[in-house]
C-alpha cells in the first residue's frame, strides 16, 4: 500500500468504519451537504447601512475611504489623494479602468502587469464584505492580484451595490456570476501590517503600506 | 524538530528565571487576552458561533476520508498535485524530489507549523537549497537559530533589543531600535527575494472540499507573495484540516482571527485554488499540496479526537498562566501550550512528553477560550491516567498514590493521619504561619510559600460544629 491508501485506511478503520472504499451512503452524504452549502450564523446586533458599515469597518482597520457620484469623478479623487499624501503621480491599473478621463485629471497612467518599483496600483473589486470593512478580488488576466500586492499603494474602485453583509453573500455572487472559484481569491483588510517584533502594530509589513476605497454609489453611475 | 519535552521541568525552571523572557511574555499576554476579550465581546453571539465552528470540525472528523477524497479530486480536476505523507520525513522526501524536478536553488516560506514537525529547512539546506523564511517572525528566528515559541507569533519571546542585534549581524547595516525601523528593513531586504526565488512553501489555515482550495491567513502579505510569485507552490498542512463547503469556512475564519489576535479578519485571506492558465497568467506553473499524517489519524475514534478540530488560533496558550510564565520553548516541541501538553504526546509518544499533561492546572482558562470548543483540561486528564496505568509516572509518585489510595479506603485512618499532619504543619508553620520548606517536596516549596494550616482538620470542624448545633 502507498501511503495514500495507508492513511485512508487507518482513517476508516479507526473511525469504525467498514475497510475498502467510501459506501455509497457516505458519498451521497457527502454531495447532498455540498449542494445544500449552509450557511452559519452572522454576527448579531444593528448591521445599519451596509455601506456605512464598510465605511467604518474599513477605516478601523487602516484603510482610507472617499466617496464619488460618478465613475468620471474617479481621476480627480485620486489626483487629490496623490497630492494631499505626496504620492508620485504615476499610476498602474487594470484595464477596466483604462478608459477613464485620466489626462484631463493630469495623471500618468498605464495599463500592464505592475513591477516591483511601480508605486501605485489600481484595481476595482468583485464586492465588499460589511462585517469587516473587506475587498474581495478575483485573479484572471484583466484583474491581476499583485496590481494590489507589490506597490506600496493601493487604489480600490468599488461599486457600493456591491456591498454584501458577510461572506456566505459574496459566496453566493460568485457561484451566481462565475460557476466557480479563480486561481485566487483575495480578501484585502487594509494595510499589510506586522505585529512580530514585541505585539507592536508596524503598517507596511511585505504588502502596501496604504488602502484606498473609492466607493462609487450605482445612483450615478 | 528535534523533540525536547521530556525535559519540561528543568527548561521551565531555566525560563522561570530568564528576565530577558519574563519582560517579553508580560508584554504579550495584555495584548493578546484584552484583544480576543474585546473581539468577543463585539461579536454577540460567539457561543452559537462557537457551536457552530465545533459541529462543522465534528462533521468533517466523523467522515474525514471522505471530505479528504473530495477535495483531492477537486484541486486535481484544477491542475494541483496532490501528494499524501505519512510521517515528517516523508514530506522532506517529497518536498526534495519536487524541488530536483525543478532545478530549485531557492525557496521562500511563509509560516508552516507543519514545516517544523518535519525539520523541513534543515533537509532542505543539505540538499543544497536557500531556504528563506519570509514572516517577520520565523526570518528573525532564522537569523537567530531558533524554533518558534508559539504558533501564531513565533518570536515572542525575543525582545526589540535581541532583534537589533540580530538585524546588525545579518544586514550589515546600522542598529535600529525601532519596531517600524526594524520591519521596514526586513521588508527591503526580502522582496528580491521574493521576486527571484524558484519555489513558494505555505502552509494552508484551511483545505475547502468543495473547491479544492487552500487557504492561508496572514497580515503581513508574504503567504499572498509566497503562493502567487515562485514558478513553483507547495502547500503543506494536515489532514485534519479539511472543511466542507465555502461557508464553513467562513464560519470558522470568523472565530480564528478573533481568538487569535483579536482581529475582525486577518488583512489577507487568500484562497488558492489550481494553476496557472492563459486566463490567469498569474500564480505558479506548479501546485502541489501535501497532506501530512504524522500522527493524526492515530487520534480519531480515541477519547482524543476532539483535539483534532483545533484551528490553530493560540488562544489556549495565550490565556494559559503556565505558558504565560514559562513561554513556548519550555514544552519542547512545535506546539506548545495547552494544545501542545494532548498534540506532543499523542503526536510523537506519550513516553516523550512526560511532564506536559502535568504542565497545567486545569483551570479551564483554555476551554473557556477554545473557539472549536476543545475539552482540553479533560484531555490532559485522559493522558495522565494513560501514563499512570502504564506505569510512567515516577516511583514515588505511584507509591504515594497508592498510600493515598488505601488511607482513603479506610476513614478512621484517613482522619488520624490528616488530623496529626494538620497540628505538625501548624506547630511547624510558627508565629509566621507559613511553611518555606516540607521535607520531601521540594519541588513544591522551593518557588513558593505555604500557608500552614489551622490545626484541625475540615472533617474535625465539622463535628465541633454539629455538636454545638445538636
Amino acid at each position: 500500500m502507498n501511503s495514500r491508501e495507508t492513511i485512508l485506511a487507518r482513517i476508516r478503520a479507526n473511525l469504525g468504519k467498514p475497510s475498502g472504499e467510501p459506501e455509497e451512503q457516505e458519498l451521497i452524504a457527502v454531495s447532498e451537504y455540498l449542494n445544500v452549502h449552509p450557511s452559519g450564523p452572522l454576527p448579531e446586533g444593528e448591521w445599519g447601512d451596509l455601506t456605512e458599515r464598510f465605511k467604518a469597518r474599513a477605516k478601523a482597520l487602516g484603510s482610507t475611504v472617499d466617496e464619488v457620484a460618478s465613475m468620471a469623478e474617479i481621476p480627480d479623487a485620486i489626483r487629490r489623494y496623490l497630492d494631499a499624501n505626496a504620492l508620485p503621480n504615476a499610476v498602474v491599473c487594470w484595464p477596466e479602468f483604462e478608459m477613464l478621463p485620466w489626462r484631463n485629471a493630469g495623471i500618468a497612467f498605464n495599463v500592464r502587469p505592475v513591477e516591483d518599483k511601480d508605486p501605485i496600483g489600481i484595481t476595482g473589486a468583485f464586492c465588499a464584505i460589511a462585517e469587516t470593512g473587506t475587498l474581495m478580488l478575483l485573479s484572471n488576466a484583466a484583474t491581476r492580484a499583485i496590481t494590489s500586492l507589490l506597490p506600496e499603494t493601493h487604489i480600490a474602485i468599488l461599486n457600493t451595490a456591491r456591498i454584501c453583509k458577510g461572506m456566505e453573500e459574496a459566496w453566493n455572487l460568485l457561484r451566481v456570476e462565475r460557476g466557480k472559484v479563480p486561481r485566487a481569491v483575495n480578501f484585502i483588510s487594509g494595510p499589510s501590517r506586522t505585529a512580530d517584533i514585541e505585539q507592536t502594530i508596524v503598517i507596511g509589513a511585505h504588502g502596501p503600506f496604504r488602502v484606498h476605497v473609492i466607493l462609487v454609489s450605482l445612483a450615478s453611475t | 524538530m528535534q523533540i525536547a519535552s521530556m525535559h519540561f521541568k528543568a527548561n521551565a525552571s531555566v525560563k522561570l528565571k530568564d528576565s530577558t523572557l519574563q519582560k517579553a511574555m508580560l508584554k504579550a499576554k495584555g495584548k493578546f487576552v484584552d484583544g480576543r476579550a474585546a473581539a468577543i465581546q463585539e461579536l454577540g453571539n460567539f457561543e452559537e458561533i462557537r457551536e457552530a465552528g465545533k459541529s462543522i470540525r465534528n462533521r468533517v472528523l466523523e467522515n474525514l476520508d471522505v471530505w479528504l477524497l473530495r477535495f483531492e479530486q477537486e484541486a486535481t480536476a484544477r491542475g494541483a498535485i496532490v501528494h499524501w505523507a505519512q510521517t515528517g520525513e516523508e514530506v522532506n522526501r517529497i518536498v526534495l524530489d519536487i524541488a530536483r524536478q525543478h532545478d530549485v536553488k531557492k525557496v521562500i516560506k511563509s509560516k508552516s507549523m507543519v514545516s517544523e514537525e518535519c525539520a523541513l529547512n534543515p533537509a532542505l539546506e543539505s540538499a543544497g537549497i536557500q531556504v528563506v523564511e519570509t514572516d517577520l517572525g520565523e526570518y528573525i528566528l532564522q537569523l537567530a537559530h531558533e524554533p518558534p515559541s508559539h504558533i501564531i507569533a513565533p518570536a515572542v519571546h525575543k525582545t526589540r533589543e535581541e532583534v537589533a542585534d540580530l538585524f546588525v549581524a545579518a544586514h550589515h547595516t546600522e542598529r535600529k531600535t525601532d519596531a517600524a525601523a526594524l520591519a521596514h528593513e526586513a521588508r527591503e531586504v526580502l522582496r528580491p527575494h521574493f521576486l527571484d526565488a524558484d519555489m513558494g512553501i505555505s502552509g494552508a489555515n484551511f483545505l475547502i472540499a468543495e473547491t479544492g482550495s487552500t487557504v492561508v491567513v496572514s497580515n503581513e502579505g508574504n503567504g499572498r507573495m509566497v503562493t502567487t510569485l515562485p514558478r513553483v507552490h507547495v502547500a503543506i498542512t494536515g489532514v485534519e484540516k479539511v472543511v466542507p463547503t465555502l461557508e464553513d469556512f467562513s464560519t470558522l475564519l470568523r472565530l480564528l482571527t478573533r481568538s487569535a489576535t483579536g482581529q475582525p479578519i486577518s488583512n489577507y485571506v487568500s484562497l488558492t485554488t489550481g494553476t496557472r492558465s492563459v486566463d490567469d497568467p498569474e500564480g505558479p506553473e506548479y501546485f502541489h499540496i501535501i497532506l501530512v499524517d504524522s500522527g493524526r489519524t492515530k487520534l480519531l475514534g480515541t477519547e482524543l479526537q476532539p483535539a483534532l478540530r483545533c484551528i490553530r488560533c493560540g488562544a489556549c496558550m495565550n490565556h494559559c498562566p503556565v505558558y504565560q510564565n514559562v513561554g513556548g520553548h519550555a514544552y519542547g516541541w512545535v506546539y506548545p501550550g495547552p494544545i501542545g501538553s494532548v498534540l506532543t504526546p499523542a503526536y510523537v509518544g506519550i513516553e516523550n512528553a512526560l511532564d506536559l499533561p502535568q504542565a497545567a492546572t486545569l483551570c479551564n482558562e483554555c476551554g473557556v477560550v477554545c473557539p472549536v470548543k476543545i475539552p482540553l483540561p479533560d484531555l490532559m486528564r485522559v493522558l495522565r491516567e494513560k501514563q499512570f496505568e502504564g506505569g510512567m509516572r515516577p516511583w514515588a509518585e505511584r507509591l504515594s498514590m497508592k498510600a493515598w489510595r488505601w488511607a482513603a479506603l479506610h476513614p478512621r485512618i484517613y482522619a488520624l493521619l490528616t488530623q496529626t499532619g494538620a497540628k505538625f504543619l501548624k506547630i511547624l508553620g510558627g508565629r509566621e504561619k507559613m511553611l518555606h520548606k516540607l521535607p520531601g517536596l521540594d519541588g513544591w516549596t522551593d518557588g513558593r510559600d505555604m500557608p500552614a494550616p489551622a490545626g484541625e482538620t475540615f472533617r474535625a470542624a465539622y463535628v465541633r460544629h454539629k455538636r454545638k448545633a445538636g
